[in-house]
């Protein structure tokens, strides 16, 4: 395996029940890299995010952050809750409907996993909380609980819980799909910072722009298959496969990327 | 016509509040117990492991699908016979109440669990936390909250299901009331005492339930 890379994947299958969703995927992600994914709907790319923190399990292959690796398929013993959990705690992942815990403050969100999985102090958990805070734009909501928050107020205080237990790598499953037209930008401009901060992140995204601008690399997905990857601009701006040509197709061009089929995501 | 005469009742107040003592010690029991094993039989039933799950659905179909009356006898008549161990009847009670309860507790526990969404586990996860740490800071937090009104209403239950202890002869508030019942030849006034007793409890009780209910039906 390239030990040059933060994240690598290499022939990850992954089915559920007869459904074969990923095949052979190959996968490899520089330190400070964005990548983003994207493909139609149920080609695989959320299945493929959540393999690479191993919040779905693979049938075969290799899946490597870092430093940790594990091995799946045939003879391969499972990684126990433990290791699972600690190799969880070094990958941040953003979701498309926030999963907040509605019963603790925006601050508590943030402190909780420090507190709970590290054996953080609360009151150096609280200090970097409201630190992250502060650089999410939230630094005067910190006391709200996730009911009182719009949108994209939740997802920044998504990425800010992430944050605090100082990822490796950011997973982003479609982070703005579920926010009003109007607060994509603010968490879209959170992302963007992270990004030029030097965080190595994958984004599955249906924002083509926000994908072209933002990434340095594209993949598309179809039915379990990487189709086509490559640097951003050159995949999105002459696709070299039909298929690509024919999804990127849907989207308006420029402007904020909405698809007009209206598939349900 | 009848002449009602409340005033010799006076007479029987010690009976009377060791009799509700021994009530109400028994509700504390069984409501205790009954929680600790619908607990265990919930994340039994909720456990990746299929013969624990087996047993954990047989016994709360089995006690909540039989009648208490019938398990309480059972516990006391039957069960030493077939495992030849002698049970006092206050064992035999305990244990056939607490068990009782434990399998609607455990229906309950296992419903509130259950409508937490996935979404809440997985983000645990994805943070790091082991399974024991999301149930414990994430998922129960949230589902205690929904859990707490039914739990209250089933405890309600339980505590009128003490007074079925009295057939096993366990000197609890309608038992003691048989005696006085039979000792003054007046049974309308005691037996009407006992229901007030019971009332005189159990009302305030609901009352605190329902506000509990409507508290959380706003706050979320
Ligand atoms: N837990 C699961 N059990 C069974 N099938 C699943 C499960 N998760 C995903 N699938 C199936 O796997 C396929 C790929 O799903 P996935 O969510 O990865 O697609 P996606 O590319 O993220 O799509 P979308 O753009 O709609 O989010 C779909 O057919 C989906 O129905
Ligand atoms: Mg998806």
């Amino acid at each position: 395996m390239d030990t040059q890379s933060k994240i690598e994947i290499a022939g990850l299958r992954k089915q559920f029940g007869d459904l074969v969703v990923l095949k052979d995927i190959n996968l490899s992600v520089d330190e400070g890299q964005v990548v983003a994914l994207i493909g139609p709907s149920g080609s695989g790319k959320s299945t493929l995010l959540r393999c690479i923190n191993l919040l779905v399990t693979p049938n075969g292959g290799q899946v490597r952050v870092g430093a940790d690796s594990f091995a799946f398929g045939p003879g391969t013993k499972l990684p126990g809750t433990r290791a699972l959990a600690n190799f969880r705690a070094g990958t941040g992942m953003v979701f498309q409907h926030f999963n907040l815990f509605p019963h603790m403050t925006a601050l508590g969100n943030v402190m909780e996993a420090p507190v709970t999985v590290r054996g953080k102090s609360k009151a150096a958990a609280r200090e970097h909380a409201l630190a992250l805070l502060a650089k999410v734009g939230l630094a005067d909501k910190v006391d709200e609980y996730p009911s009182r928050l719009s949108g994209g107020q939740k997802q920044r205080v998504a990425i800010a819980r992430a944050l605090a237990m100082e990822p490796d790598v950011m997973l982003f499953d479609e982070a703005t799909s579920a926010l009003d037209p109007e607060l994509v930008g603010e968490v879209l401009g959170v992302m963007q910072k992270l990004a030029s901060e030097g965080m190595t992140m994958v984004i599955v995204t249906h924002e083509i722009a926000f994908a072209r601008e933002v990434a340095d690399r594209v993949i598309f997905m179809r039915d379990g298959v990487v189709v086509e990857e490559g640097p951003a601009r050159q995949v999105i701006d002459a696709p070299s496969e039909a298929a690509t040509q024919a999804f990127l197709g849907h989207f308006h061009r420029g402007g904020a990327a909405q698809p007009v089929t209206g598939a349900a995501s | 016509m009848y002449q009602w005469d409340f005033a010799f009742l006076w007479s029987y107040r010690w009976l009377f509040l060791n009799g509700l003592g021994v009530t109400v010690g028994f509700t504390v029991a069984i409501v205790g117990f009954g929680l600790v094993a619908g607990l265990a039989a919930a994340l039994a039933k909720l456990s990746a492991f299929a013969p624990l799950r087996w047993l954990a659905h047989a016994y709360i179909e089995v006690f909540r699908c039989t009648p208490v009356l019938v398990q309480l006898v059972w516990f006391y008549y039957a069960l030493p016979i077939m495992s030849g161990i002698e049970i006092s009847a206050i064992t035999a009670s305990i244990l056939a109440l607490s068990l009782y309860g434990g399998s609607f507790y455990a229906e309950i526990i296992r419903g509130g669990i259950v409508s937490i969404d996935p979404g809440q586990p997985e983000a645990a996860a994805a943070l790091g936390m082991t399974p024991f740490q999301a149930m414990r800071r994430i998922i129960l937090p949230q589902a205690l909250k929904r859990m707490v009104p039914p739990l209250m209403n089933q405890s309600i239950i339980q505590f009128k299901n003490t007074s079925l202890v009295s057939v096993l002869a366990v000197p609890d508030l309608l038992y003691q009331g048989q005696i006085a019942a039979h000792d003054s030849y007046r049974p309308l006034e005691v037996y009407s005492a006992v229901a007030v007793a019971y009332f005189l409890l159990l009302f305030p009780l609901t009352i605190i339930v329902r506000q509990g209910e409507k508290k959380l039906s706003t706050s979320d």
